[in-house]
């Protein structure tokens, strides 16, 4: 935590869900919440997030059931907010490739800590987008777009999530402004190495569904990644196939929700990890079987914490329902903030705002009858 | 010509009624971008397809081209359709 944020000490957890987004500052202790919202009621926000840089700019992925997506912009944490000037949009179609139209920006990221005003956005269908301006204008970035062979690996809105196919995880190293990272559901995990002129697949050890190959990118579906703030060579996944971990500069994945409890499996969207220690991270296991029921194993919610990289996994349920709910966190509605000792938060389809101050070990709710939550994140405004 | 709003922008419009130039449903379209910056994209795509849910209705038919010519003295509404809950 940086000597400011040790000062202030106050967070703003950023809820976005299906019918709008929610302020919830926080005082010192994280006791007591005050609520501010609706903002934009109705749209369907996807990622509400702060600039950590300035600590000021807020941008919210917005759309609505008639409207075609945008993006929003605040510097006053929401009192006022502008519409970007030009919202992520895919160009003409080229090489032969058949035109595109995004659906909804998904996941917004700050960019490198040196390039202040730029942000990467992903979107639903797959797309990496750049601002330089702080949010207002937006550009399709890189090759992938229109690169027939990502085009492939894309797959086809039938492969993709019921909300359709997304980009997201977009990761810069704190170490190297060239250095990034994103996944897709469907379409694997992709790196380059110089700032996004070219990527390449990151899939070696990644599972995929009994009887496919995976040598065949398409058939990759990383729900979630995260690299440790304290480690950036240490990456964590939660997968359509399992919970994995990566260090560089090694190229394999190793399957560490192997080591989960059988009954409960390591299936799941969300992967959260510990501010600065890289041998910690958190999921929120779901039900992977049969159907797809996407609920919490047997009824029964719980956080499932690791604190040696994945050898062992302990449950954190204590405080939530014993029994009878069938929960679903989506891969944005989980977080951790900076604090000591770390604060963890999710958000349920079902509308209800979950907390932690104790990294996990005891949880309370914060907030019922919200919206169906889409987005969790923790923002320190200055 | 006299264009009718859809609700969900009037946050652009703020009032249900606006006038706004053109021969074509294009050309009203780019006129009402100029006036209320943002609301194009909202309505047709970045390939200039028009979006799923909005419809638009002249001489009391429906319209599903930009390219449509449009008589000087009609009215164009866009309605938003349904779309769920």
């Amino acid at each position: 935590m940086s000597a400011l944020e040790m000062k202030q000490g106050q967070l703003v957890l950023l809820v976005a869900t299906r019918k709008g987004a929610w302020l919830y500052h926080s005082d010192a202790a994280r006791q007591s919440w005050r609520v501010d919202g609706p903002h934009f009621l109705g749209h369907i926000v996807n990622h509400l997030v702060l600039d950590p840089r300035d600590g000021r700019t807020l941008l919210a992925a917005a759309k609505t059931g008639h409207l075609g997506p945008t993006l929003f912009r605040s510097t006053d944490l929401g009192q006022t907010w502008q519409e970007a000037a030009r919202p992520p949009a895919f160009g003409p179609a080229t090489n032969g490739l058949e035109a595109r139209a995004v659906d909804h920006t998904f996941w917004l990221a700050p960019g490198h800590a040196d390039e202040p005003g730029v942000w990467y956005a992903g979107t639903s269908p797959q797309g990496l987008f750049r601002s330089a301006d702080g949010g207002m204008n937006w550009a399709p970035f890189s090759c992938i777009n229109d690169d027939a062979q990502y085009r492939q690996w894309f797959g086809t809105v039938q492969d993709g999530t019921p909300d359709g196919p997304k980009l997201h995880s977009i990761i810069v190293d704190p170490r190297d402004a060239k250095h990034l990272y994103f996944a897709m559901s469907g379409g694997g995990v992709h790196e380059s190495h110089d700032g996004g002129l070219s990527f390449a697949p990151l899939v070696e050890g990644m599972e995929v569904v009994e009887g496919f190959d995976p040598a065949e990118i398409s058939f990759h579906d990383p729900h979630c990644m995260r690299m440790c703030p304290s480690n950036p060579d240490r990456l964590y996944q939660q997968n359509h196939c399992g919970i994995y971990r990566l260090d560089r500069p090694g190229t394999r994945w190793l399957r560490i929700g192997r080591n989960m409890p059988k009954e409960v499996g390591d299936i799941g969207f969300n992967m959260v990890v510990h501010p600065r220690d890289d041998s910690t991270a958190w999921v929120f296991p779901m039900d992977g079987s049969t159907v797809w029921p996407r609920t919490s194993p047997d009824g029964r919610p719980a956080v499932y914490a690791t604190h040696d990289g994945g050898e062992t996994w302990q449950r954190q349920g204590k405080g939530m329902p014993a029994e009878q709910a069938w929960w679903t966190v989506k891969r944005q509605a989980m977080t951790a903030d900076k604090q000591d000792s770390v604060g963890l938060y999710f958000g349920t389809t079902s509308g209800e705002l979950w907390q932690s101050r104790d990294e996990g070990r005891q949880w309370e709710c914060l907030a019922r009858h919200l919206p169906e939550i889409y987005s969790v994140e923790v923002a320190y405004p200055r | 010509m006299r264009v009718l709003m859809p609700s969900a922008l009037h946050a652009y419009t703020t009032q249900p009624w606006v006038e706004a130039e053109g021969g074509t449903v294009g050309e009203v379209f780019d006129d009402l971008e100029r006036q209320f910056p943002g609301i194009r994209f909202r309505m047709v795509d970045e390939q200039g397809v028009i979006r799923r849910h909005i419809r638009l209705f002249h001489q009391r038919a429906m319209v599903f081209d930009l390219a449509t010519p449009l008589q000087a003295d009609g009215e164009l509404l866009i309605v938003q359709a349904l779309s769920g809950g």
